[in-house]
């Protein structure tokens, strides 16, 4: 692995985040007289190092898993630093702690270094293009010192400065006076964005070619001299443990070294560190480690969770619909009373499954525990919190610890928690070697945090004029925030429901009522979390409102949003969420569609728009369906809007990538329980999207200036509900359980 | 029992367990990483190899079937500085996102461009290897442009 050990040696600029999350360019010192690497490269903060022949190494401080933040956010560095974008190399950081100066702990060193919640742009917007402009501020000072000249009368373009007589210094002859220059009095300026010459161009992938050769670390690629690798049998059912275990036959398969007892969180207990209880194979190689394995004779105690099964989580919803007390989450004006004022009433209720993350990665990781000093190195969403259980496990500071994040082979959320850290922690702790643990897929289909199983109940209605004048939606679903250390009982919903989205504010009697589900799966965050379920009920239901009252499905939602204008937005994403983007995507999936059209027999359109962490998000599809029931995608589009594009070619992957996943999992995705345990074991039974069943995503990115948003879960929540919208349009069939899989045959049928 | 074969053009033999898929030889002992665990039962298609030119899944192929074959892995088709045109039209039209699949994407389009230069839009999707980020239109356009590289630049 390549790691920018340089910089991170000598920190120019450190910078923290405020308690609220804003930025504060915290303290400048001049740099030591070291600031030379050994083949003449010159660190200019903790991000940037630039080499005499004018390469520009930039850290790359976030785990990429494909939303492409590797690319995205060192253009935000190069940007203000002004060095062309073919002259710069990126590397990947590794987990940057240092020790805090105003109270005990720790901070980190590059900024928060997790991925997760489509907030690595927006949360570098200003901190990342600061510390290009702090560089490049003090390339031009150097200059000024070399010419004699005023710095306000130089310039800089592709990494030289240049002089209006004409000369020019190219950056690598200015580096060493630069970073002896004393820290200056106020924050560089940043440019005007009219000046962008990196920052809304089209770029590609840094790592593609060491991707397309095979030669791209992911976490899986860790050999290390000595290291074992781990194969571990975990108990199927949820909380259940081990009855009996043999392990003679498994210690005769040559090359296993060690079998280790690994119990996991109490029933019931929050989970913090591995998530179930497993004996573990340690082997010389990985196939040594399976067969290994497969000796083992374990007998799995069942747990308190054995009667549990898709079948009776699908009775206890109907218990709480009919006869349960939901947590009132909002309850604007008085619902009931306009209900009964009303003219016209419409109700539906509309399910989603348990779903898997399936990374195609399976979870590895490798630990290295030695008396005060641990290594890490794994496929990671939050590096940080990969640190804090080895530290958990093994009482070694995290000052005192390598944490190392690969390229990761797809995060979705999975990768968020670090189970797989610390079974890899555990096992190197009592082996003592070092171990790289490895899932097969069977292990990841049985052992995720599954995006809640959830079923929505809504009830709308409107007055004479066909406005509409109430709305409820009950939520009954299985929280994701199951057994978190850090969230109380009073706000588990909080994972599920989030209670300023649409269209909260635009009607005024809404209820919002929440009922947890109790279940034994473990549970999490998967790709744009509640929003892909809530927008699928939210947008359908709209559809139906709008037929119930036999209004454009199009200008229904247009009317309901109204007048363009910024409402308040509490939960992640906001703080507003503004009413003519939202308009505006929708508008322009309309437009690109042909909304209106008449569309030939057995085809119709559909249409979805939603709000999802900062982005606004509008898909339209074209669909047909036989009279067999057979499902053909003939057009699909996707619009946009994230704000101000970074990088457009990103933007699009995520839209094309979050429409597909969207797709993939709408169609035929599904997690189901038969006591006690998941019922679904790899790719044959949990079967993703094919090439040939994935269409052309037709992606049309917002011009905006606005202040950037993330993009890599916006393509998802809207697919769904358009899709379904459409199928209805083409059918008569509304489809209010996903996956759709073969309901459409069915109904036709 | 030893097996001896060709691995990117150069011998090997092999004294371990005749049962090993060619898939955890190729990352535990050559250390040709490149070729990618997915599913281990041949659906994904992340391990896909070439054996006599031909693909194959290595995580169901064990290394006693390849006696006497000529494997070659996606570290034997090109290398950063010196690309293979399907690698190039890879990077030409930004295929990957996470990146895990595409050198089984990659291995399995150079096999269907071997047996069939010019294919139809049918053809290129049904590739069977799965790709979890979505990459699937990108993957079609690059397939389509290494086609036409491959045939002389004649479309």
């Amino acid at each position: 692995m390549s790691a920018m050990a340089m910089p991170s040696r000598r920190a120019f600029l450190q910078m923290s985040l405020t308690a609220a999350g804003g930025l504060l360019v915290a303290r400048y010192f001049p740099l030591s007289a070291a600031v030379e690497d050994t083949d003449g490269g010159v660190a200019l903060g903790v991000f940037i190092r630039i080499d005499p022949d004018g390469t520009v190494a930039i850290g790359a401080r976030n785990p990429d898993m494909g939303q492409g933040v590797k690319t995205s956010l060192p253009m935000l560095i190069a940007e203000e630093l002004d060095v062309a974008w073919s002259s710069v190399r990126v590397e990947q950081l590794p987990l940057g702690l240092v020790a805090r100066t105003d109270a005990p702990g720790v901070t980190w060193k590059y900024g928060d270094q997790g991925a997760g919640g489509s907030t690595s742009i927006p949360d570098s917007w200003d901190d990342l293009r600061q510390a290009g402009a702090e560089a490049r501020s003090l390339l031009v000072r150097a200059a000024a010192d070399w010419w004699s000249a005023d710095e306000a009368i130089l310039s800089t373009r592709d990494g030289f400065v240049r002089h209006p007589d004409g000369r020019a210094l190219a950056y690598p002859m200015l580096t060493r006076r630069a970073a002896a220059l004393a820290p200056a009095a106020r924050p560089a300026p940043l440019k005007n964005a009219r000046e962008y010459r990196i920052i809304g161009t089209p770029t590609r992938v840094v790592d593609a070619a060491e991707i397309v050769t095979g030669r791209a670390q992911y976490g899986i690629d860790v050999y290390r001299n000595d290291s074992l690798v781990a194969v571990i049998a975990r108990c199927p059912y949820f909380d259940g443990g081990i009855a009996t275990f043999d392990g003679s036959a498994a210690r005769l398969v040559p090359g296993v070294r060690q079998v280790i007892v690994l119990p996991g969180p109490k029933p019931g207990e929050p989970i913090t560190l591995n998530l179930a209880t497993g004996v573990a194979v340690l082997a010389d190689d990985t196939w040594a480690a399976l067969k290994g394995r497969d000796a083992l004779r374990v007998q799995w105690t069942r747990g308190p969770h054995a009667a549990e099964s898709s079948q009776t989580l699908a009775r206890q919803i109907e218990m709480l619909l009919r006869h349960g007390k939901g947590k009132r989450i909002r309850d604007d004006g008085d619902f009931d009373a306009a209900l009964k004022r009303s003219a016209t009433v419409v109700s539906a209720e509309y399910y989603t499954p348990f779903v898997a993350h399936a990374p195609l990665e399976p979870q590895n990781a490798f630990a290295h525990v030695e008396s005060d000093w641990v290594t890490v190195i794994a496929p990671m969403q939050q590096p940080g919190g990969g640190a804090r259980a080895a530290s958990e496990i093994t009482g070694i500071d995290r000052l005192k610890m390598d944490v190392r994040m690969t390229r990761v082979g797809g995060g979705f959320g999975r990768r968020l928690t670090n189970d797989y850290v610390a079974e890899a922690v555990l096992l190197s702790k009592a082996s003592g070697k070092p171990v790289k643990v490895q899932w097969t897929r069977e292990d990841d289909m049985h052992h995720d945090f599954y995006r809640p199983l959830v079923q929505h109940a809504l009830r709308a209605a409107a007055d004479r004029d066909g406005q509409l004048v109430a709305w409820e939606h009950r939520f009954v679903s299985a929280a994701k925030y199951y057994r978190r250390s850090d969230v109380k009982p009073d706000d588990l919903w909080r994972g599920d429901v989030y209670p300023d989205d649409f269209p909260a504010a635009l009607v005024p009697n809404l209820r919002l009522e929440w009922f947890g589900l109790e279940s034994g799966m473990i549970r999490g965050s998967w790709r744009a979390p509640a929003h892909t379920s809530n927008a699928f009920a939210v947008q359908s239901f709209v559809d139906e409102l709008a037929q119930a009252l036999k209004r454009d499905p199009l200008e229904f939602r247009l009317a309901l949003l109204g007048a363009p204008r910024e409402l308040k937005y509490s939960s992640h994403g906001g703080p507003i969420f503004d009413t003519g983007r939202m308009a505006g995507v929708l508008k322009l999936a309309g437009e690109k569609i042909g909304w209106g059209r008449t569309v030939e027999k057995g085809r119709g359109l559909g249409i979805a728009g939603h709000f999802t962490f900062g982005g606004y998000t509008a898909h339209a599809f074209e669909v047909e369906v036989d009279p067999g029931g057979k499902l053909q995608i003939h057009r699909c589009v996707c619009a946009v809007d994230v704000g101000r594009p970074i990088n457009p070619l990103g933007i699009e992957a995520q839209m094309m990538g979050g429409t597909i996943d969207g797709l993939s999992t709408a169609l035929n995705l599904e997690i189901t329980v038969k006591e006690g345990r998941v019922e679904q074991n790899n790719f044959n039974d949990y079967p993703l999207l094919h090439n040939a069943d994935a269409p052309d995503v037709e992606v049309h990115v917002v011009a905006s200036e606005k202040r950037p948003s993330g993009a890599g879960e916006m393509g998802i929540p809207t697919t769904a509900p358009a899709l379904c919208n459409a199928i209805r349009a083409a059918s008569g069939v509304r489809v209010r359980r996903l996956p759709v899989r073969d309901q459409l045959a069915k109904a036709r049928g | 029992m030893t097996v001896e074969f060709e691995l990117n053009g150069v011998a090997r033999v092999f004294a371990g367990d005749p049962t090993m898929p060619v898939l955890w030889y190729l990352r535990d002992y050559a250390h040709l990483t490149g070729t990618k665990f997915g599913c281990g039962i041949g659906v994904c298609g992340a391990c896909t190899i070439h054996v006599n030119g031909a693909a194959r899944r290595a995580c169901i192929t064990p290394m006693s079937v390849v006696a006497g074959l000529k494997l070659t892995t996606i570290e034997g088709i090109g290398s950063p500085a010196q690309l293979h045109p399907v690698q190039e039209a890879w990077i030409a039209e930004d295929v990957p996102q996470c990146g895990y699949c595409q050198a089984g994407q990659i291995m399995a389009t150079i096999d269907l461009l071997q047996r069939n230069s010019d294919p139809s839009d049918a053809e290129i999707a049904a590739l069977s290897n799965l790709c979890r980020c979505g990459t699937y239109p990108r993957i079609r356009r690059a397939v389509r442009r290494a086609a036409v590289a491959l045939r002389g630049g004649k479309g």
